[in-house]
This record gives C-alpha cells, sequence and structure tokens, in this order.
C-alpha cells in the first residue's frame, strides 16, 4: 500500500491553491504553521489527484519544514495516495457493521464490475477502488464514498452501484 | 418519551442555518453564559449536570474543565474531538449534518469557560462535507457577532477552526489528536503531563468530544441541576445512541439514560426489533471496543435484572457479564450472523488501526488477526482460543494509550461467551466455511417466551 511512485515530474501550484494554502497556514499561531500540514495535502491531492514526491517537496516549502516531515505524515495516514489512483476512487467500509449488511457482496461486485482488484486503476483511468475502515455511516450501510469532495453513497445495492458507476462514466465523458 | 435536549429541532426544516437555528432559541445560551456568568460558573453548572464525556471514556466533562491550568500569560485550547471512528458510532456525523450551530453554540460558551481564544473542531478527513457544513455555520457565527473580536460587547474574542485529520482511527485518542493537529503522525503521547497541563503546541488544552460540547448548551440554558434531573444515578442527562446493525429502524435515537434495553431494541420509537423478522443473537453496546455480550446477557444481568442503557447498568457484572457504554454506537447481529467472522473483522481494523508505536499492540493486533483469519477459513486448531486469549492479555495495559485494551476487549469477550461457536469452526471447519453457527443457546430468553406463547 505504501509503495511509494517515483517521478521526478516537477510540479506547479496554481494560484488558487497557493491561496488555500496562505488561508490555511493563517489558522495558527506564529510558527506553528506545520499545523497545517493534514488539510494542505489534502488541497494538494485534491488538486493533483495524488502527492506525487515532488508535490510533497513543495508543500514542505511553502511550510517551511523538511520534505521528510511530509513524507511521514501522508504515509501515516490512510487517504493521502503516494500514487497514482483512477480519476474516481470508490472507497467501500468494509467494517463489520457494514459487513452485516452486504458490504462485502458490494465489494465482490464491484471487482466483478470494475474488472479490476482492489487498489488497481482500469484500462480508461476512470476507476479505482478499494476497501476502508469504519466510516462513521454504520446505520445506513452499506457505504462507500468519493473524493475529493467525499460525496457519501448510502445503502448501496448492486443496482445502485452499476448506476453510480454509468453515472460517473457519463460525466467524466461530458 | 424522553426529553430531546440535542435533537428537539433536528427535523425542523432549514435548523442547519443560522436564522432558523436562532428562531427556534439558538445562541441563548453564549448570552446567557457571557452576560450573566462568570466562566468559574459555568464550570460549577457543568459540573452540576453530573455529564460525563460522549466520546467513550465517561469521565466528567466539568472535573476534566476544573484540572485545567491556567498560567499567567500562556494560551489556553479547547479541541473539539469530532474525529469520530469507533465502529459503530456516527452520532457526531448525524449532529454536525443536521445541527451544526449547536456544536458551534456549545464551542463558544466553554471556549469562553476555559478562557480559550482560538478553538479548534478536528474533523476526520473522510467528513470533508460536514467540514463544509461547519465551516459555512461558523461563517454565519462569525457574521451574527458570536465568533471574532468583542463578542457580544463582553471583549472576549473566539476564533474558531475546522482541522480536517488524514484517516487514522488512532487520532480520535486525544494525544494523538493534537500531535495531529501539529502537523504530525498520530501517535499518542505518554501521560502524564496531561493535555490540561501540556497539550496542544504544549499549552494548557482540552479536548472533548462533538456530543459533549453540544449538551454544554441545554446545561447552560436549564441549569445544571435540571440536567441532573434526567438519567438515573451517575447517569444524568441524555445520550445519542447510534444503531446499526441488523435492526429494523437503524439511526441516531436520542435516550433519557436509563432506559430499558428491551424497550430500546424493541419499541417502535427507537429500533424497533430485529429486521427481516430474525432473532437477536448478540450486541455490542458501546462500540467495537466494548465487549460483545450474548443476547440472553444483554438482556438481563447475571442477577436477572433487566439491564437499563445507563453506564452502571451495561457494566453490571464487569467484564464477566457485562460490557460498556462507550460512545454509544450499538451493534445488534441477528441470528444468521458469524461470531467468529466478527471478532476477525474487529480484529484486522485494530491491526490496520494500531499506529505502531507500542510493541504489544503493533505485533499482537497482527498475530490475533492471522488467528482468527484462520479460524473464520476452516484452517483453525484447538488450541488457537487459548493462545487468542493469551495474546490479548499481554496487549491490555500494556500500552501507552487505550488502542491496545481496544483491540484486545472484543477478542476475549468473543472467545469468553462464545467459545463453543469458536471450536465448532475447528471441529466442523468444513462446514463452518460453507454456514454459519445459528443462535445456539445465546438467544434472548424473553423473546423465545414470547414465541412459545
Amino acid at each position: 500500500m505504501l509503495k511509494v511512485e517515483h517521478t521526478h515530474e516537477p510540479v506547479e501550484f496554481s494560484e488558487a491553491l497557493v491561496g488555500l494554502i496562505a488561508d490555511k497556514i493563517i489558522r495558527y499561531p506564529e510558527g506553528k504553521q506545520k499545523s497545517a500540514l493534514l488539510p494542505v495535502m489534502h488541497d494538494v491531492q485534491a488538486e493533483f489527484g495524488w502527492l506525487s514526491v515532488p508535490a510533497m517537496d513543495k508543500v514542505a516549502e511553502y511550510l517551511k519544514i523538511e520534505p521528510i516531515e511530509v513524507y511521514e505524515v501522508a504515509s501515516f495516514y490512510t487517504m493521502y495516495f503516494l500514487r497514482p489512483q483512477g480519476k474516481f476512487v470508490l472507497e467501500v467500509c468494509r467494517t463489520s457493521p457494514c459487513c452485516l449488511v452486504g458490504a462485502e457482496k458490494i465489494m465482490d461486485h464491484l471487482e466483478q464490475k470494475l474488472g479490476v482488484k482492489e487498489g488497481e486503476v482500469t484500462a480508461d483511468g476512470l476507476f479505482s477502488w478499494r476497501g476502508v475502515e469504519c466510516l462513521a455511516a454504520c446505520g445506513f450501510g452499506p457505504v462507500l464514498q468519493i473524493g475529493p469532495e467525499y460525496t457519501f453513497y448510502e445503502n448501496l445495492t448492486n443496482e445502485s452501484v452499476d448506476q453510480l458507476i454509468s453515472d460517473l462514466t457519463a460525466k467524466a465523458n461530458n | 418519551m424522553g426529553r430531546k435536549l440535542l435533537l428537539e429541532h433536528i427535523n425542523v426544516p432549514g435548523i442547519n442555518t443560522y436564522d432558523v437555528y436562532r428562531s427556534k432559541g439558538g445562541y441563548t445560551a453564549v448570552e446567557k453564559a457571557m452576560k450573566t456568568l462568570t466562566p468559574e460558573e459555568i464550570v460549577e453548572e457543568v459540573k452540576k449536570s453530573g455529564l460525563r464525556g460522549r466520546g467513550g471514556a465517561g469521565f466528567p466533562t466539568g472535573m476534566k474543565w476544573s484540572f485545567l491550568a491556567k498560567p499567567e500569560g500562556v494560551a489556553r485550547y479547547l479541541v473539539c474531538n469530532a474525529d469520530e471512528s469507533e465502529p459503530g458510532t456516527f452520532k457526531d456525523r448525524y449532529l454536525m449534518t443536521y445541527i451544526p450551530h449547536l456544536l458551534i453554540e456549545g464551542m463558544i460558551v466553554a471556549s469562553f469557560a476555559l478562557g480559550a481564544n482560538t478553538s479548534y473542531i478536528y474533523v476526520r478527513g473522510e467528513m470533508m462535507p460536514q467540514i463544509r457544513i461547519l465551516e459555512r455555520a461558523i461563517a454565519e457565527a462569525k457574521n451574527a457577532g458570536f465568533l471574532g473580536k468583542n463578542i457580544l460587547g463582553t471583549g472576549y474574542d473566539l476564533e474558531l477552526y475546522v482541522q480536517p485529520g488524514g484517516g487514522a482511527y488512532i487520532c480520535g485518542e486525544e494525544t494523538a489528536l493534537l500531535e495531529s493537529l501539529e502537523g504530525k503522525r498520530g501517535n499518542p503521547r505518554i501521560k502524564p503531563p496531561f493535555p490540561a497541563i501540556a497539550g496542544l503546541y504544549g499549552c494548557p488544552t482540552v479536548v472533548n468530544n462533538v456530543e459533549s460540547i453540544a449538551a454544554v448548551v441545554p446545561i447552560i440554558n436549564d441549569g445544571g441541576d435540571e440536567y441532573a434531573k434526567l438519567g438515573i444515578g451517575r447517569s444524568t442527562g441524555t445520550k445519542l445512541i447510534s444503531a446499526g446493525g441488523n435492526l429494523k429502524k437503524p439511526g441516531v435515537y436520542e435516550i433519557d439514560l436509563g432506559l430499558p434495553v428491551e424497550e430500546f431494541l424493541y419499541s417502535d420509537e427507537y429500533c424497533g426489533g430485529i429486521a427481516n423478522g430474525k432473532r437477536l443473537k448478540a450486541v455490542v453496546a458501546g462500540g467495537s471496543s466494548v465487549p460483545i455480550l450474548p443476547a440472553n446477557l444483554f438482556m438481563k444481568t447475571i442477577n436477572n435484572e433487566p439491564r437499563l442503557m445507563s453506564y452502571e447498568s451495561l457494566a453490571d457484572g464487569g467484564f464477566v457479564s457485562g460490557t460498556m457504554m462507550g460512545s454509544g454506537g450499538f451493534i445488534a447481529y441477528d441470528e444468521d450472523q458469524c461470531i467468529v467472522r466478527n471478532t476477525w473483522n474487529f480484529a484486522r481494523f485494530y491491526s490496520h488501526e494500531s499506529c505502531g508505536q507500542c510493541s504489544p499492540c503493533r505485533e499482537g493486533t497482527g498475530w490475533m488477526e492471522k488467528v482468527l483469519h484462520r479460524l473464520e477459513n476452516g484452517h483453525g486448531k484447538m488450541s488457537d482460543m487459548d493462545l487468542l486469549v493469551d495474546v490479548s492479555k499481554k496487549i491490555e495495559g500494556n500500552t501507552i494509550c487505550p488502542l491496545g485494551d481496544a483491540a484486545a476487549w472484543p477478542v476475549a469477550s468473543a472467545i469468553r461467551h462464545f467459545r463453543d461457536e469458536f471450536e465448532w469452526h475447528v471441529t466442523n471447519a468444513a462446514t463452518a466455511v460453507r454456514r454459519n453457527y445459528g443462535i445456539a443457546h445465546y438467544a434472548d430468553p424473553l423473546i423465545i417466551a414470547e414465541k412459545a406463547g
């Protein structure tokens, strides 16, 4: 899971992204700008889809910390992708309460429908999927979420998953 | 029907907006607190209310507040723990989604009482929609003069920020949460010093759960004594219960503490019984970390008294025959569920979420997962059950933070109460991979009697 994809492709942060970073830094006392690391990495991931090493180095520059301080945090938390993903990452809750109401069957169905194993990307680059731990929606399971907005889909059935995939495909092709 | 203190207006259209929330009496607690009470008096009201931390530990909130060190010239912080990640628990997500201003109002009152001028709400990163909702609510409250400089002309300043996490269960532990808020890996700190002395940036800090903070609003509006009249014994007030699993009506319910579990489970006002006409096999009453109980032990204590939804009654019998209130994550298992598979699932969860700092937890959780996985898949041995208990005992109490205990208890309790089902997985391995053990002798005797009659 934690394999880092090596790329030296340089990244440029857009003006909007730099603005988001500046907006985060002012939330903490002077000298404590490292606190902005988690929120800033979410912003960077929302822009690029994943966190490459050059992107993380740039985050370190903006927050005036060492690159290793970014790597060690990015690899600790599950939400940060250290390798490229599909355009849409479908994250299905796989913890017990959701399994009681059919989460495992939903994951089997996703694997079959998308034709890729957990963590892999479909040939068209549109989708990847994975099981994640409890999403705090146990009363509405099975559930899945899709970043970077983390839109939530509840009470899933095979049919609603099929519908979701075709809606997302249409959205991507328009 | 119990009185609703937190969810009274939850169905009012537009209650997520400032205007509607205000029209329903919102922010009167802020006005009352700042204009008529001193910070000390607010802490006193919360103490009188008997409110206990709603995140799981159940430690008295007023007491926690009174421990806060107040050295001259040092900033103090209030941090709200909205990292809700305990499997089975989804009440904080619900509250933040539908009535965000209740949390904001509670944060303002609590920050004022503690003398914090900057406060943070640490929300788990997966709850981006809730983060957007809270940020909008904060902007509205600021616009109305309840946040920012010189609030209500009292000279008190408060800035409130929402901080997203990065996806890690461990960050619900308060010192790991503070590490994370400082932009680091979520490794829990050794206590002491407690956050009340040295918390965020080394400054005195209080960390409280979303529901605890929200409960401060009715406590200030009605008075601590009024709040303490609800509930039973040392379990005062109301509690949000997240009800999930095989229930007819899963969802979030606000109950008066002391409600009989039978009423909670089977009455139409609450869960409405087990889904699809099935029978109840087991219950996890307070989130995945607390001991699982077979239905018969859950419904009645070992002394044959009906069990109540209260801190004391759920814990009656200790870990031999009782469980814990925890965070109120209530999971019901019907007769078709496999306890071995469920225990494996929880063990995998804790193994995945262990931060890796302490060897007993890092190694022990992974070991338990492997053993449970082979049991569930028909490759178990009769000695595995004793092995699991042994490993769990060696994790428990030997780690910096409670995640080790939380990982040990579900495994130890499952074997304590369902040992025959585990043994059946070994003696009937080929059958066990095809079908489940069933309900055996675990069923709630009340319901059997009803069916027989």
